[in-house]
């Protein structure tokens, strides 16, 4: 019995990191899709969040309060980006997109060197949700993972809402489906453009703010959730939001049971599974050859 | 006459200075394998390190602890192993392309950089040391010492313009007008009868075997290897010697080697910078972004004005 629960422990955590994997790649997707730039510095969002949580609960002193301080701030961030940088991107190569996001990735790493300091930090579970729940006499599952996963699944939920049924969720679909066609509609595509940056930015910070419980604050922490969100867009096919749900799951799941089933290799299970994706369908499962 | 002044260069010039430009012409080696790629096939690779890694990974493995390496049997087994590895994963990475293509490089090449991380053999996070240089000894008799280092600054300048002159001759070849014509318009390659797929994975294969040479003198020079070889740190940096170099050009590359390597050794350079050469990498990265914004066709650009050749906007 303790077997299955064991099993059941994997799949949570594989789903939790799933789950916080696609607030992450969905953004990546979209920005990819409807303004045709490659992000590299969207990594650099999720630490930038993961670095607000923290110093923002030592601020004000609470947790909850820092997140809801830390969205607005980082669609601001998100605006101004837009306004400075990226907007001078949309017609360029992406060799130029590859090169500004990757010295932009440069600049957030040092400001944040300079402003917080090389140290790791932890953040404390909030105390609402600082206890286990118990599965067996030895086993047992921390609340807060699985608040985490609730969180990032109606954040999904309400995603998916926006971009089913409202307007703007439509003008979405369309300029991913066909940008030429929807500026020709006469559709003020730089609004367009201005509010999905920022939703990405701000939804890659908030899942770095609400990791930061789990994942302690680091250095360097963009890169790898950055690269392994690649691998989820890859997978799942560019531009397409199902794509990356369906992507950022298979994922989570192959990295926490290749942890248990493989160690040795543990760090390359995701790639292989992307090679094998490629082989299958070059252009992802969701994805337009 | 730069290559005069590169030749000449040792009977002047300090031991620091060798060294650091022995590196450089092994990062134009490499940079121009990229470019190869990027600039002449129209392929944006972010993992090219992983073949650099290759290069230099090998050459440890084959060095036994104390002794010498031979030069002539481990050099030709490193390219081997970077070119199967491009072999390998070109196969799989040229299925894709355009941003799928950037995406998936470096992925393949964060692939490798776990690998290393993980496998003891290769020595793990910490990496390993090569303690003797490869011995360039042939049936008792030894043309070079790459232990010394004016020897091994000639043999990097000579690996520089060896390379220079083959893809030089590569891309005057009717393989270098097919994968021009493949950048320009790979739909009308193809029509025209052109295995297309066949002459980029040849095109890949070259660069991977060219950055597994630039990787083996890079850990011949330091004696040392680590994951970060594959890093896309690596990879990023490399991408901007060739893009700030000049595109598309043999000699961009090794001019964006220069200029980049020098302006990391000026920025973080303490005596300069107090303190603040902590943080170079704020520096270069507002340097790139003024650059990206600024200087459309890269510092060779600069230089030949508008008869550099611009990436078509699409």
């Amino acid at each position: 019995m303790a077997d299955g629960y064991i099993v059941l422990i994997q799949i949570l955590n594989g789903v939790q990191y799933g789950l916080l994997l696609f607030l992450v790649a969905s953004g990546l997707t979209l920005i990819f899709g409807i303004m045709g730039i490659i992000n590299l510095a969207h990594g650099s969002f999720y630490m930038m969040g993961a670095y607000l949580a923290f110093s923002l609960t030592e601020l004000v002193g609470n947790f909850w309060l820092a997140i809801v301080l830390g969205i607005p701030l980082s669609v601001a961030i998100g605006l101004a980006l837009e306004l400075l940088l990226f907007r001078r991107l949309y017609r360029r190569d992406h060799l130029y997109q590859v090169l500004l996001t990757y010295g932009l990735i440069l600049i957030m790493e040092e400001v944040r060197s300079l402003l917080v300091g090389d140290d790791v930090h932890g953040i404390a579970v909030p105390a609402l949700f600082e206890f286990s729940i118990r599965l067996t006499d030895t086993l047992s599952y921390p609340a807060y993972r699985l608040v985490m996963s609730a969180i990032c699944l109606v954040m999904a939920g309400l995603m998916a809402l926006v971009i089913q049924r409202t307007r703007l969720g439509m003008t979405i679909r369309a300029g991913a489906n066909n940008r030429e066609m929807v500026e020709l509609l006469g559709i003020d595509v730089g609004l367009v453009y201005r509010i999905v940056f920022a939703a990405g930015v701000a939804l890659a910070a908030f899942a770095g703010m609400i990791a930061a419980p789990v994942a302690s604050v680091y250095p360097g922490m963009g890169n790898q959730i950055l690269i392994v969100s690649f691998v989820v867009v890859v997978i799942g096919g560019i531009g397409s939001i199902k794509g990356a749900f369906l992507g950022s799951l298979l994922i989570g799941l192959a990295d926490t049971f290749g942890q248990v089933l493989a160690p040795q290799i543990s760090g390359m299970t995701v790639y292989m599974l992307m090679a094998a994706v490629l082989l299958w369908r070059p252009a992802g499962l969701f994805g337009r050859v | 006459m730069a290559l005069t002044a590169l030749a000449l260069y040792p009977l002047i010039g300090d031991i620091f200075y060798l060294q650091l430009f022995a590196k450089i012409m092994i990062f134009a080696v490499f940079a121009m394998s990229l470019d190869l790629l990027v600039g002449f096939t129209g392929l944006v690779s972010l993992g090219h390190a992983a073949f650099f890694g290759l290069g230099a990974y090998t050459l440890m493995l084959l060095s036994p602890q104390y002794e010498a390496a031979s030069l002539w049997l481990s050099l030709p087994i490193a390219l081997a192993v970077a070119a199967i590895g491009a072999l390998i994963i070109g196969a799989l990475v040229l299925r894709t392309s355009g941003v799928y293509f950037i995406m998936v490089t470096l992925a393949f090449a964060q692939m490798l950089y776990y690998f290393a991380i993980q496998s003891k053999a290769l020595g793990g996070s910490d990496g390993a040391y090569i303690y003797v240089k490869p011995d360039a000894a042939i049936l008792g008799w030894r043309p070079f010492d790459l232990g010394n280092r004016v020897h091994f600054y000639y043999v990097a300048l000579a690996v520089m313009v060896g390379t220079y002159a083959l893809l030089r001759t590569v891309l005057r070849s009717l393989f270098g007008h097919v994968i021009l014509g493949i950048r320009a318009n790979e739909q009308r390659m193809r029509a025209l009868g052109y295995p297309v797929f066949r002459y980029k994975l040849a095109a890949f294969v070259l660069a991977g075997a060219l950055a597994g040479l630039a990787g083996y003198l890079e850990a011949a020079q330091y004696g040392y290897v680590n994951p970060a070889f594959f890093g896309w740190q690596e990879s990023g940096s490399l991408l901007m010697m060739v893009i700030l170099g000049g595109i598309g050009t043999l000699f961009g590359p090794s001019l964006g080697a220069f200029a980049l390597t020098l302006l990391q050794d000026f920025l973080s350079d303490e005596a300069i910078f107090h303190g603040f050469h902590k943080h170079w990498l704020l520096s270069m990265g507002l340097f790139i972004v003024m650059a990206v914004l600024l200087l459309p066709r890269g510092i060779g650009g600069l230089v030949l004005g508008r008869r550099a050749p611009e990436i078509a906007d699409d």
